[in-house]
């Protein structure tokens, strides 16, 4: 085998290995994970198709034909304010999703409220695309405007539903 | 699916888990990659001993590659979020090293010794049970929390396999240190390097009991967090315990890397700066103390000081003497930087365990100074998974065992390497994968199985909470 074959196997081989290991690293750089923080706002329109995206795989059939539907109304609510209590400004956008509200740390909303119950209380698209609001046996009632809800009960736009100290409202 | 938007008062942040991928496919590509490697390797030993491929190309290629293959699909079925790094870095060395060892076995000098046997053919049959007992720990081992049950009967465990190689019939004093055991028809086995997995168990099952009382009941002083005297107790039986390997089976290696293994760990439990110096100064004392009355000890010590004064006593024929330190030394520097290539360097020369100790002096020469530097930094990656394994487990016990197991192994390579290079005095240990032995190559598949075990744990997607039927895929919103 002649001298030169032998040396460039020599110096390649050794380029091989550092390439295996610059691989390796890399794998290292793209496999670090953990928690990320977004911020939200001055990003909200662009980001809104994208999670749109994300939610038409995730909804099932049913409600997604729901929202569009409920979506090109008319007068049909586009957001969710919460106008009293410590989350004031939180804005959630309706999009054909069941929000849940309760002290739980998965609901929709967790209210941070000594008044609310875990599990408070609903809003949900119904077949014609109405939000509804129903309370879920909450210990202190849900109230839409002054009374109590005892049943699902459809949400004026900009009607005040109080959960505890807390004020949410529908609008366009 | 929500989105949350602010008003321009208030900022709105959501905090969601990046979840980690499973990697699989990653795992994949770089175990082709780690396989081709050795291949390349060993067509490069073949052009340059005999002038053409060597006939087991194929054969070995594939053989490496099967093993491979099945280390991927048990890590695939039975841990599929396991750390995507850890089985192609340690299938490379092993590959690596059979190629070395195969490449030893072709030397005319070593083949003229009187022990000499065809090395490669064994360690590949060994590689293959080490992969049989990684997929073993991965089937048996469903979750590696399951062995803080055992934390008393591993320390019991471990202490048994150390004190074996002393029963008479069963050890055998081999190249004067004791620390092999015959197996009627099976051949020899060295249990120290089982014992370490077992140890490690031991140290983080009773330190995450004890952790609290060794960190916090302290005095502080002269900077120095001083633990009380009662505390001292495990440290001074481990201690006390690596010491008599020292003196009775005369394995400075063994016996550093138990004590400096529960350092580690220690410091790890406690975060107290104050075990590493006690640990230190303890390591060093007990090193000096036994090397002023062990012959042994003492020989290597001197061979340390001056290789080249025990190579020239080697020459002149006196018993008891070797020449392998300078041997060594004299093939990395004949390395250089860029070695002289694959099968055309002289590090047969060492003789005696070339093939096993001195393995890393063959890849010096031939590798020159960038391959070693490369083997170094696979190594170095290898104990960088596994602490950021322990970085990742959510309990505990997991945590510790992470952190010893990848601290042994930091250190049997720091023991070896620096042994072989002349920065420590040279110890009777293996290079994890690389030398020959059965027992070192399947205890580290076995340890590679149990830190892949607990990543595939810590990187587990936390399981989703019951679905409630109306409220599935919710996101929390919370204001800052």
């Amino acid at each position: 085998m002649s001298e030169l074959t032998l040396t460039v196997m020599r110096l390649g081989f050794l380029a091989v290995l550092w390439l295996f290991v610059i691989v390796a690293v890399q794998v290292i750089r793209s496999d670090l994970f953990g928690t990320r923080v977004t911020q939200r706002g001055s990003r909200r329109e662009s980001g809104r198709p994208q999670q749109q995206a994300a939610r038409q795989q995730a909804a099932p059939p049913q409600q997604r034909q729901q929202a569009g539907g409920g979506r090109q109304r008319r007068n049909a609510p586009t957001k969710l304010v919460v106008s009293e209590g410590t989350l004031t400004g939180t804005t959630v956008a309706l999009q054909g999703q069941t929000i849940t509200l309760g002290r739980a740390h998965d609901s929709t909303i967790v209210l941070d409220d000594d008044y609310a119950s875990s599990r408070h209380a609903r809003i949900y698209p119904d077949r014609d695309g109405n939000w509804i609001v129903e309370d879920l046996g909450s210990t202190n009632g849900t109230y839409l405007d002054r009374s109590r809800l005892t049943t699902a009960t459809p949400i004026p736009l900009g009607a005040p539903i109080r959960i505890g100290k807390t004020v949410i409202e529908l609008r366009k | 699916m929500s989105s949350t938007t602010n008003t321009p008062t208030h900022h709105t942040s959501t905090i969601g888990a990046i979840g980690a991928p499973s990697r699989r496919n990653t795992e994949l590509a770089l175990l082709v990659f780690a396989v081709a490697i050795p291949v390349f390797a060993y067509a490069n030993v073949g052009l340059a001993i005999d002038d053409k491929v060597p006939a087991g190309l194929l054969s070995y290629g594939l053989g490496l590659g099967l093993l491979a293959a099945v280390g991927h699909l048990a890590v695939r079925k039975f841990a599929p979020y396991a750390d995507p790094m850890l089985l192609p870095l340690a299938t490379l060395l092993n590959g690596l090293g059979l190629v070395v060892i195969w490449r030893l076995d072709q030397s005319k000098l070593l083949q003229s010794l009187p022990n000499y046997f065809q090395a490669a053919p064994r360690q590949l049959l060994y590689t293959a049970l080490g992969i049989g007992l990684f997929v073993v720990v991965l089937i048996f081992l469903k979750d590696h929390r399951v062995l803080q049950r055992y934390t008393y009967i591993s320390m019991f465990g471990a202490l048994v396999l150390l004190v074996l190689p002393l029963v008479p019939g069963l050890g055998a004093n081999i190249y004067g240190a004791k620390i092999w055991i015959n197996i009627p028809g099976l051949g020899s086995l060295q249990p120290g390097e089982f014992a370490k997995i077992a140890l490690a168990v031991f140290f983080a099952g009773y330190l995450m009991v004890k952790r609290d009382a060794l960190a916090l009941a302290s005095r502080r002083f002269m900077g120095l967090y001083l633990p009380r005297g009662r505390d001292l107790g495990p440290i001074l039986v481990v201690w006390l315990m690596s010491i008599l390997i020292l003196v009775f089976e005369t394995d400075l290696g063994t016996s550093l890397l138990f004590f400096g293994m529960f350092v580690i760990m220690l410091y790890v439990a406690t975060e107290r700066t104050s075990w590493i110096v006690f640990g230190l100064l303890m390591s060093a004392a007990g090193a000096v103390g036994v090397a002023s009355f062990e012959p042994h000890v003492q020989q290597r010590v001197q061979a340390w000081l001056d290789p080249m004064k025990e190579y020239t006593l080697s020459q002149q024929g006196v018993v008891g003497h070797s020449e392998q330190s300078m041997q060594a030394l004299w093939a990395f520097g004949s390395g250089g930087t860029l070695g002289t290539g694959l099968g055309q360097g002289h590090s047969d020369l060492i003789r005696f365990a070339a093939n096993s100790d001195f393995i890393l002096a063959t890849f010096g020469e031939e590798l020159g100074l960038a391959g070693i530097m490369a083997i170094l930094l696979i190594y170095g990656l290898i104990v960088e998974r596994g602490v950021r394994t322990a970085l990742a487990a959510r309990d505990p016990f997991g945590k510790l065992l992470a952190v010893g197991l990848s601290g042994a192994f930091a250190l049997q390579v720091f023991v070896v390497a620096g042994g072989v290079m002349g920065l420590i005095p040279l110890t009777g240990m293996t290079m994890p994968f690389m030398a020959y032995g059965g027992s070192s190559v399947l205890a580290n598949w076995a340890l590679i199985g149990i830190l892949i075990r607990i990543s595939d744990t810590a990187r587990r997607p936390a399981p989703a909470p019951a679905g409630n039927p109306d409220a599935e895929m919710t996101q929390v919103v919370r204001p800052s």
